[in-house]
């Protein structure tokens, strides 16, 4: 679904991403953890080219993203994303962000919009909210309306950047939660994530990035169980023990 | 202390003063809107990532603020009738009158001001909402008009009535081009009747009260959605 084929990227004369190669399969869930600063971030923009890339490829569903042909908004509506900082839409009701492209770039009617987003809220628990504004819930609610607001585009696979990091810890599960719904449900997902919790309850494959690089790109048990660098092993024995 | 002075004057020409004010008040609201409207281009134009779009709308931008309004209302007033004269090649060709060319003076000057507030209120919208309308699937144009605008906009209406309160006052400026607005009834009123200092009283009190209760409504707007954020 997501391919990756040595993907380079440099602000400047730093490289950031160093010929990172990884694939995204359908119905796969796949975590990508590391430490600040490794890239994980960069890498996971790059996919919608929401971050530019200066080498290598990367194809979603066979459509390249760095081609200069392409068609962005066309192929990031398939693609879900959701943000650290949520990034819903202040000043909208919670409705209309949910509605808003659903009208706009799949030229949904406005009733069909309506009905599918209230579908989206009930999921998520949140259809009381509906007329409320994003400022007036918690930041939990926030994240998952931001989830529905991704899903209503009936996207082909997801890709979540630190969904987690923003939110209160009592909040943390409550969007786990709906992710690890997802998840059962066979949607393709891509997350970067510190919550190993989550990674080895859900994934299917774990991606470990340091410095820009991907050092170690593993079925889960074999990450948790053996990781094969010594880097990803200091960094779970510094994540896990505490 | 007033004897002496005839301040019935003002009540005898209310009439002639109300339609200065309504070509004063007239002119602020046509180059506001057309201002805001140029600007807001303008300052899309700065913050593109294409420099033959940021580099003209800079260079322009820095130069009519370098420029004091009254050369600008001159210079439209006596360029554009040179100008419609080579264009359209007739000798006797007139100008588009004064009104018309203090209207397009004021509104290209003030987009200058209103640019450089537009692209700040436009900065001000955390670069995240970009992403997430992009992300979404929305393209240049609806990501601007529909997530970004909405809330730059939201966070200048303080600053831009502001801007708006010293454009009515300058508008006292097109007597330059033999119009005449508020002030300059007042004034031709002082001149006629030789009532200059009740004259100019009553205006400097009409100017006072309108942009003073503009400014009122401003800090009370700006408190309001200080709470409301």
């Amino acid at each position: 679904m997501i391919e990756m084929k040595n993907v380079s990227k440099w602000y400047g004369t730093f490289q950031v991403l160093k010929n990172c190669t990884t694939r995204v399969d359908e119905g796969e869930v796949v975590v990508v953890c590391g430490p600040s600063g490794s890239g994980k971030s960069t890498l996971i923009k790059c996919v919608n080219a929401l971050e530019p890339f200066q080498q290598g490829e990367i194809t979603v569903g066979g459509i390249s993203v760095g081609a200069p042909g392409t068609d962005l908004p066309n192929l990031r509506s398939h693609i879900g994303m959701v943000f650290q900082n949520f990034e819903l839409f202040p000043h909208m009701k919670v409705i209309d962000n949910i509605n808003l492209a659903q009208i706009k770039v799949l030229k949904r009617t406005p009733e069909a919009a309506r009905e599918k987003s209230m579908s989206l809220l009930k999921r998520v628990g949140l259809e009381v909210q509906a007329e409320k504004f994003p400022g007036q819930l918690s930041g939990g609610q926030q994240q998952r309306v931001a989830i529905a607001r991704a899903l209503a585009m009936d996207p082909l696979a997801m890709l979540f950047d630190e969904p987690t990091s923003a939110l209160d810890p009592e909040m943390i599960n409550e969007v786990l939660d709906v992710m690890t719904e997802l998840a059962k449900e066979g949607m393709t997902m891509m997350v970067v994530t510190h919550e190993m919790g989550f990674a080895s309850r859900v994934a299917h494959r774990v991606v470990f990035m340091d410095a820009g690089e991907i050092v170690e790109d593993a079925k889960k048990e074999d990450f948790f169980g053996k990781p094969r660098s010594e880097r990803a092993q200091h960094f779970l024995s510094k994540i896990l023990h505490h | 202390m007033f004897t002496g002075f005839d301040f019935e004057v003002i009540q005898r020409s209310l009439p002639y003063l109300w339609q200065g004010m309504q070509f004063s008040l007239g002119l602020t609201l046509l180059a506001m809107l057309g201002g805001i409207f140029l600007g807001t281009l303008l300052a899309l134009m700065r913050l593109a990532p294409y420099k033959l779009l940021s580099y003209p709308a800079g260079a322009y931008v820095n130069l009519v603020r370098s420029i004091p309004l009254i050369l600008v209302i001159f210079w439209f007033y006596f360029l554009i009738p040179l100008a419609m004269k080579k264009l359209t090649g007739n000798p006797y060709a007139s100008g588009i009158g004064p009104f018309y060319s203090a209207l397009i003076a004021f509104t290209m000057f003030e987009a200058a001001y209103y640019c450089e507030i537009i692209r700040a209120g436009i900065q001000s919208v955390p670069r995240g909402q970009a992403s997430a309308a992009y992300a979404l699937g929305l393209d240049y144009r609806q990501a601007t008009t529909l997530v970004i605008l909405p809330q730059a906009f939201r966070n200048m209406i303080p600053i831009l009535l502001t801007t708006s309160i010293i454009l009515f006052q300058d508008t006292s400026l097109v007597y330059v081009v033999g119009l005449t607005d508020f002030m300059g009834a007042a004034g031709k009123i002082a001149r006629r009747d030789g009532r200059l200092v009740e004259m100019y009283l009553f205006a400097a009190l009409v100017y006072f009260i309108i942009c003073y209760s503009g400014s009122y409504f401003v800090k009370r707007l700006q408190a309001r959605y200080n709470v409301g954020r």
